[in-house]
């Protein structure tokens, strides 16, 4: 084997924002046909690292080389000239575009039009060369979110990237989607290109990175081999303290039937069935997991028992009370917490404050109201006790929640909707983005929430998560329960016979 | 060298307040090239304009006259923007109020002013909602788009205005002139001292105070300030986005029409044709105040205050300096261009384009704003 080129260099990249420092000093070395992982906890700056790379910031301090060559960036479109190409977290498509119209977008020079059927064909010829498979005419909406991704993917290549970055690609996908990705990461990596992966997940880590770079509070704390290092010593370098991984209900604490729902039924924003006659309860004490690849009806069940989606049939009663066609007001009155997916979308207000946004669904309380007033130095110590007892990495509570790192946004919101009391705690993928630390600390209070008598629904993709939580696990597809199922000793295997669309009946 | 515009990362509070400033006077200065290219010196018909506004007791009372219906206006247009409803009605809204107030008057009722100036001041309120009213239910049924149903509305206000003056309500002896017959004393708003300043401009910083205590300390306050930052976040809060719109559209409207209540009950005494300057109309003003004022009460009372001495500035050199009073016109207009030209630039830089640089970086700003994980050019 020839001795691997090195594809990019950083060397003491200095970021800084407004009271923290992201990125403190850090060098990092990408070689060409390697997969290298950045690891670190939230907030450690690993995405400000990346956006340095590809020009959206600018670092205070430090250089840059790219095959050799001292660069500044300063767009991304310099960056993108350099063969440098970001997929983020969020994507960024036209939705009523087709795959080639945003693969093109932005492209042509001048008045010169690009050539819509030679860059389909292009198109097509790269995912086929990838294994990033799409239809080029498919419009973005008909898309899954995996497929979405491809497309972020295919439009980098396009552009002739050599140097991909990827920041927590997989914190969106299903495992069967994670793994076609992987397949493809390991496509370009066997055609020469640079790679860099971001996750939390170790096990993938493990299994598909070359090299990873550990940040702790944005300082490199160290480069190794994959081969050379294992999970355990990976925590430990992250956080700097051993992590245990377990599961978590013990004894029984079950009491009374708090969520009763009978054959609800409920369609998409299409207009489209989205679930279809469910029934299930929730009692006090216990959590129960809702299992399922993406798009098979969680959102919707989610809005449906939190008043932001009415159902079109069935009922839903809470502590005996009929709360069908609540108003998401009512819902949060009768004590109902929610945890939604989207973060940025729905659960905070990016251009207001952390302390605005802590109390964002509890600023009618008695705690938080001084007459028709907000009770400002009451949701300031609310914050600030957050901030605190979550750990959650800022500069303080009068931050614009927009610049919190993902996992950081994340904790607030858990943080908010935990403290809030609350018969039932709704929650969608709890721990998406969390790093190692947060995860086990967010699992430890959603189990002595559920000992303390709190009913959970919780709701998620991750089904180590709902096996290591759950007193139940009910498993959703094409809107329809297959089966609820104890969560002790249930296996993996019918679980995934299951979400492939067999009863349990079938399947066990 | 080819210029181009780059996304910055953090807004920056100075920027915000800056953009303003620098706004105003590139206008100025701009305006100025103009008038010397028509033979007139700049520097002393903007001293003019400025001595005459804010030099002479007489001239600034002129000022807080023309503050009075700019700040109603201007607070009720903020309060919109806010929770972005774009409400470009208030002209129409002022309108509306003033016909409300008038035909409190035209019942034939002549009563004191204990009585008669608060039913005015309700019926002009009630007026200028409900018309607000309209454009905020269609918004919030049919999604209709607000800028152009409160655009539109305000001619039919205007000329629902002239039907009245050119008919039934007309001054049978005012010679043909469209308006309606004077006040009686009960209608008439007080003046301090001799000058034409009366009681609206109390209205007018009372409601700057409440709208103070409304958008910043209130809940309902939180509530829109949530609905504008992220409409998915209000509803997941439990609040009523569509009620709220109503409401606040009420109120907006409520201003200005207490704004057209003031101008005939404390200036004209009576309802005619130009209650709002027909060359830069309040309402259409108050528009570029709540932008310049970047949403805040207070800075709506101080911009409104400027952009009266703009209107008074105007006039006297109109008279002195034989200048077309469409110069007040201009300056806005210029101010308005550069506002939203700086506020573009406080959210992008310019770049001067050299291809990509091979130098190692020498450290500078960031240059585009991340809204949390890796989100990128997200524009907003
Ligand atoms: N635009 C910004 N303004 C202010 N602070 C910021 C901004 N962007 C990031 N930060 C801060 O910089 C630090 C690093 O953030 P970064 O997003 O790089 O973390 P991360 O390692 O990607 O974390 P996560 O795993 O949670 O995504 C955090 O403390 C974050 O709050
Ligand atoms: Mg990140």
């Amino acid at each position: 084997m020839t001795k691997a080129r090195v594809a990019v260099s950083m060397e003491g990249i200095v970021k800084r924002f407004p009271g923290v420092i992201a990125n403190d000093r850090v060098d990092l070395e990408l070689l060409e046909g390697e997969i290298h992982t950045l690891l670190g906890e939230n907030g450690a700056g690993k995405s400000t690292l990346m956006n340095v790379l590809t020009g959206i910031y600018r670092a205070d301090e430090g250089t840059l080389a790219v095959r050799g060559t001292p660069v500044q960036l300063r767009t991304p479109k310099d960056a993108i000239d350099l063969g440098i190409g970001m997929v983020h977290q969020s994507f960024k498509l036209v939705q009523t575009h087709t795959v080639t119209e945003n693969i093109v977008l932005g492209l042509g020079r001048g008045l010169a039009p690009v050539k819509l059927s030679e860059a389909e064909e292009k198109v097509r010829e790269l995912s086929e060369r990838y294994g990033l498979q799409v239809d080029p005419g498919a419009r973005i909406w008909q898309l899954s979110i995996g497929e979405q991704q491809r497309v972020e993917i295919l439009k980098i290549l396009f552009r002739g990237a050599r140097i991909l970055l990827l920041d927590e690609p997989t914190a969106v996908l299903t495992p069967q989607e994670a793994d076609e990705l992987f397949v493809t990461l390991k496509a370009m990596r066997a055609k020469g290109h640079a790679i860099v992966f971001i996750s939390h997940k170790l096990d993938e880590v493990m299994a598909i990175s070359d090299r990873i770079t550990v940040l702790r509070g944005g300082k490199n704390v160290g480069t190794v081999r994959t081969r050379d290092t294992d999970p355990q010593d990976l925590s430990n370098l992250m956080v700097g303290r051993e992590i245990r991984f377990e599961r978590f209900p013990g004894e029984e604490v079950r009491g009374d039937e708090i969520l009763e729902v009978v054959e609800l039924s409920a369609s998409n924003d299409r207009g489209l069935e989205a679930l279809k006659e469910i029934s299930f309860t929730v009692s006090a004490g216990e959590i129960l997991g809702f299992a399922g690849v993406a798009g098979n009806g969680q959102e919707e069940l989610a809005e449906v028992i939190t008043g932001l989606r009415t159902p079109t049939d069935g009922s839903i009663r809470l502590k005996g009370r009929d709360m069908t066609g609540a108003s998401p007001k009512q819902v949060i009155d009768a004590g109902v917490s929610y945890v939604p997916a989207d973060r940025h979308g729905v659960a905070t207000v990016g251009d207001l404050s952390l302390t605005h946004n802590s109390v964002l669904r509890r600023y009618r309380e008695k705690k938080f109201a001084r007459g028709p007033f907000l009770h400002l130095a009451a949701a300031v110590d609310y914050a600030r006790r957050l901030i605190k007892e979550f750990n959650i990495m800022t500069p303080g509570e009068g931050t614009a929640v927009r610049t919190l790192s993902g996992g950081n946004l994340q904790k607030v919101i858990l943080a908010r909707e935990i403290t809030t009391h609350h018969e039932l705690l709704v929650v969608m993928s709890a721990t998406r983005g969390l790093d190692v630390g947060a995860t086990e600390y967010v699992r430890e209070t959603l189990d002595e929430h559920r000992k303390k008598g709190a009913a959970i629904v919780l709701i998620s993709e991750d089904l180590e998560e709902l096996l290591s939580l759950s007193d139940r696990i009910a498993v959703l597809f094409h809107g329809e329960v297959m089966g609820i199922l104890d969560a002790e000793g249930a296996d993996i295997e019918t679980l995934g016979l299951m979400m492939a669309g067999r009863k349990l009946a079938e399947a066990s | 060298m080819p210029m181009r515009l780059e996304l910055r990362l953090e807004r920056s509070r100075k920027l915000e307040y800056l953009v303003p400033v620098v706004s105003v006077a590139l206008a100025l200065l701009v305006c100025g090239v103009l008038l010397l290219a028509t033979g007139t010196n700049p520097v002393s018909a903007y001293a003019e304009m400025f001595t005459e506004a804010f030099g002479t007791s007489y001239g600034f009372a002129e000022v807080l006259v023309k503050a009075t219906p700019l700040i109603l206006c201007g607070l009720g247009v903020m309060l919109a923007f806010k929770m972005l409803f774009w409400n470009i009605g208030a002209e129409g809204q002022l309108h509306m109020g003033a016909w409300a107030a008038t035909a409190v008057v035209m019942t034939g009722w002549d009563g004191s002013a204990w009585l008669m100036i608060p039913a005015m001041m309700f019926a002009a309120a009630v007026g200028g909602g409900l018309w607000a009213l309209i454009p905020a239910y269609l918004k919030v049924k049919l999604n209709c788009n607000e800028i152009i149903t409160t655009l539109l509305m305000n001619y039919v206000a205007i000329l629902w205005v002239a039907h009245f003056i050119y008919g039934p309500w007309k001054d049978p002896v005012s010679f043909g002139f469209p308006m309606t017959r004077q006040f009686p004393d009960g209608a008439q708003l007080m003046r301090f001292g001799d000058s034409r300043v009366h009681l609206g401009l109390l209205f007018a910083l009372v409601a700057a105070i409440v709208l103070y205590l409304v958008q910043e300390k209130s809940r309902w306050g939180f509530e829109i300030g949530v609905t504008g930052g992220n409409p998915a976040a209000a509803r997941y809060a439990g609040m009523n986005a569509g009620r709220n719109m109503i409401l606040v559209m009420l109120m907006s409207g409520g201003l200005a029409g207490l704004a057209g209540m003031a101008e005939v009950s404390g200036i004209q005494l009576k309802l005619l044709k130009d209650i709002s300057p027909h060359a830069a109309p309040y309402g259409y003003t108050a528009i570029i105040i709540a932008w310049l004022a970047r949403r805040n009460p207070w800075g709506v009372v101080l911009v409104s205050l400027l952009m009266g001495g703009l209107y008074v500035g105007g006039e006297t050199v109109q008279i002195t300096m034989k200048l077309p009073v469409n110069i007040v016109l201009i300056i806005q207009a210029l101010i308005l261009f550069f506002v939203l030209g700086g506020d573009i630039l406080s959210r992008y830089r310019l770049v001067y384009r050299r291809g990509v640089s091979h130098s190692p970086p020498s450290g500078g700003t960031p240059s585009a704003p991340p809204r949390g994980d890796g989100e990128v050019l997200g524009g907003g």
